[in-house]
């Protein structure tokens, strides 16, 4: 116990002098994780509070193209700016230059006119088929005529959507939903306003109009969780289990390194002539450095909970099995620490292990889907995320901070967290035999 | 009659990249209590031997004896009896001595008590003491050898392996160091050593053995030696035996 205890007392002396990568430890994750958050949340708010700049240059000045507006308005996507009817192309595109404007509209002239001309062309249709294109209105045929005239006349002018070849692809769909939807209500209204008005002989009142154009299905939203207690979701959440594990692994700047300066200088092979088994070298490092993955997760955590509101950022909800929480903080930094082990018994320098354990680090982050959503990554690395150690990393804690979770309901994700971290340390026994430290 | 501090009974080993054995059917006695010198020429086979003697590589033929202990068990019995000065500073350069003192007394098996009480002695003695608790980083090279030293005898060892322990040290700092030895020899504790500088290997050494590509070609009182060969040192010696010069 006592040789333990003195390996430990080295260990740790040995850590708080190591500048660099006590920086690289805890400096660089919460700075990492502050920067992105801020990020992150922006983004979210660019949905929520924020909304999308759109100009709007509305050349027609008939009463369809202000319904347009008001109904563009009314999705709430947007906040809306009127560029001048007069304003060129090149016009617009500078506004939307000078505003970081990411979308614009162009309402064409002729726009009211093809509305009513396509709203009177469907309700005639509607009408010769229910049998009423006596008085009402004129004969179907001419309609149809007519009617492919207004087509033709429709295709060549259209309403423009300009968008800044940045603008995400999602945020890009999204507007273009809800101005169809826009459009699409702007029309219906007409066609119905004109059918009613053939079939009563007298203009829709407006409460009806209100009725039959805004009831619809209700859409119901709840996000998936695993116990009753619902965590909000919002960048805190989703940023800071992440970058956490992120941190957890670059463990591996510190300690992949320090491994490999006692192996160069000869420190293991001394320790191998002494009595004492060179287990307890090891054991010391595990405990040392789980303590520092530990550390890091409660800096981090304590920053989202108190920091983060005094900087306008959401506050970190903590999951409500805390017990849940520690154990997996307590798996992730085993897991993170026995592969920073791994790197430095397996590297030549300590170049070797740093560019190496750095690298490999994002990489498997990557692959583990704490940069880029998995749901989004094509099938092969859907396969390769499975062998990530931070993608169960990650899971296991999003089981709790997203889902409100317990230990229970993510043993499916803490198993192969576990078996991977089993292995990592059966790789580090069999090196350090055929190396006969052990 | 006590058990020889070393005996090499037909030792064979081969490194697992190489061709060849580099030792083959050796055998060596080193009787407790001398001053014993390995020499040769680089690559000989010197810190290899001396590698195997304190079991640090494992050996395939023959067997080795630690005052008449195998040294194959890796038992901590054996692993008490010696201690080992490698060639490189093999310490930990962000810790004081004291600190790394009190580290290697631990795992050589002291009690926290004896550590303190030999960190206090060794340092006094090696001229460390006011540096205790400085970062070795800091150190000269000199100072790094003489905490290496104090490092491989804080458990006061009956055996002393040396591999070359005054390399890039001043004139002034070896002749320390091998008073130092040489009181340590006189206490009792048996030095195995290597090195390249010859005229120290004849001040510090009673008995050498010169090794030459794994062999042994010679082994005795350095004195009987010389006279033997009708030489008056060691580079004399060995050029008189092997045809070659001596490589530093």
């Amino acid at each position: 116990m006592m040789k333990l205890w003195a390996t430990l007392k080295k260990d740790v002396r040995i850590l708080m002098r190591d500048r660099v990568g006590l920086l690289l430890m805890f400096g660089m994750p919460v700075l990492l994780v502050l920067i992105v958050t801020s990020i992150q949340n922006n983004a979210f708010q660019s949905f929520s509070k924020n909304k999308i700049l759109l100009f709007i240059s509305n050349k027609d000045t008939g009463r369809f193209s202000r319904e347009l507006i008001r109904a563009v308005d009314q999705v709430r996507l947007f906040r809306l700016e009127t560029v001048d009817r007069n304003a060129s192309r090149e016009e617009l595109l500078e506004q939307m230059r000078k505003k970081d404007g990411p979308l614009a509209i162009v309402i064409p002239e002729d726009f009211s006119v093809q509305i009513a001309a396509a709203a009177k062309n469907k309700t005639d249709k509607a009408l010769h088929s229910f049998g009423l294109d006596g008085d009402s209105g004129s004969s179907y045929k001419l309609q149809a005529a007519r009617s492919k005239e207004e087509q033709g006349l429709r295709m060549t002018s259209a309403v423009d959507l300009l968008y800044n070849p940045g603008v995400e692809a999602p945020l890009k769909l999204a507007a273009e939903g809800a101005l169809n939807g826009a459009l699409q209500m702007v029309e219906s209204r007409q066609v119905l306003k004109a059918l009613y008005l053939a079939i009563n002989e007298r203009s829709l009142p407006d409460s009806m109009e209100q009725e039959m154009l805004s009831s619809r299905m209700e859409l119901r939203e709840s996000p998936i969780t695993r116990g009753d207690a619902a965590l909000p979701l919002n960048a805190t959440q989703h940023n800071v289990p992440a970058w956490t594990i992120f941190a957890m692994f670059f463990v591996v700047m510190s300690l992949g390194g320090s491994i490999v300066r006692e192996k160069l200088n000869g420190s293991f092979i001394r320790l191998k002539t002494l009595p004492t088994p060179f287990m307890i070298a090891l054991v010391s490092k595990q405990i040392t450095y789980l303590g520092v993955t530990f550390l890091q997760a409660f800096v981090i955590f304590s920053m989202g909970l108190w920091l983060f509101p005094h900087m306008g950022l959401p506050a970190l909800r903590l999951p409500g099995d805390l017990a849940g929480l520690i154990l997996v903080t307590l798996l992730c930094g085993w897991c993170a620490v026995s592969y920073a082990i791994l790197v430095g018994v397996f590297a030549r320098t300590q170049e070797q292990a740093n560019g190496f354990g750095a690298v490999s680090v994002v990489i498997l982050s990557i692959i583990g889907g704490l940069m880029v959503p998995a749901f989004i990554m094509p099938d092969p690395f859907k396969t390769a995320m499975q062998f990530s150690p931070l993608h169960w990393a990650l899971e296991s804690y999003y089981g709790l901070f997203l889902e409100g979770g317990g230990l229970k309901g993510i043993l499916k994700n803490i198993v192969p967290l576990l078996v991977i971290t089993l292995f990592i340390q059966l790789i580090i026994a069999a090196e350090l035999k055929r190396k006969k430290l052990i | 009659m006590g058990h020889p501090a070393v005996k090499i009974t037909d030792l064979a080993f081969h490194y697992p990249a190489q061709s060849g054995l580099l030792f083959s059917h050796l055998g060596l006695e080193i009787a407790d209590g001398q001053r014993f010198g390995l020499f040769g020429p680089n690559g000989a086979g010197k810190t290899s031997l001396m590698n195997l003697m304190t079991g640090i590589l494992p050996y395939e033929q023959g067997s080795i004896e630690l005052l008449g202990y195998p040294v194959k068990k890796k038992s901590r019995t054996v692993n008490s009896l010696f201690g080992f000065v490698p060639q490189d500073h093999s310490f930990y350069e962000e810790l004081s001595p004291v600190e790394n003192l009190e580290f290697f007394g631990a795992w050589s098996g002291l009690s926290d008590r004896d550590t303190k009480k030999r960190t206090e002695e060794l340092l006094s003695v090696m001229g460390l003491w006011d540096v205790r608790d400085r970062p070795v980083g800091q150190f000269s090279g000199g100072m790094k050898r003489k905490l290496n030293l104090a490092i491989g005898v804080i458990h006061q060892p009956r055996i002393l392996f040396l591999d070359e322990p005054t390399v890039g040290v001043d004139v002034r700092t070896r002749h320390e160091l091998i008073r130092y030895l040489i009181e340590l020899n006189k206490k009792g504790t048996t030095l195995i050593y290597t090195s390249h500088q010859l005229d120290e290997a004849e001040e510090l050494c009673d008995r050498i053995a010169l090794i030459d590509q794994g062999k042994i070609i010679a082994c005795d009182d350095l004195s009987v030696l010389l006279a033997e060969h009708g030489q008056s040192g060691l580079e004399g010696l060995f050029f008189h035996l092997t045809g070659n010069t001596y490589e530093e």
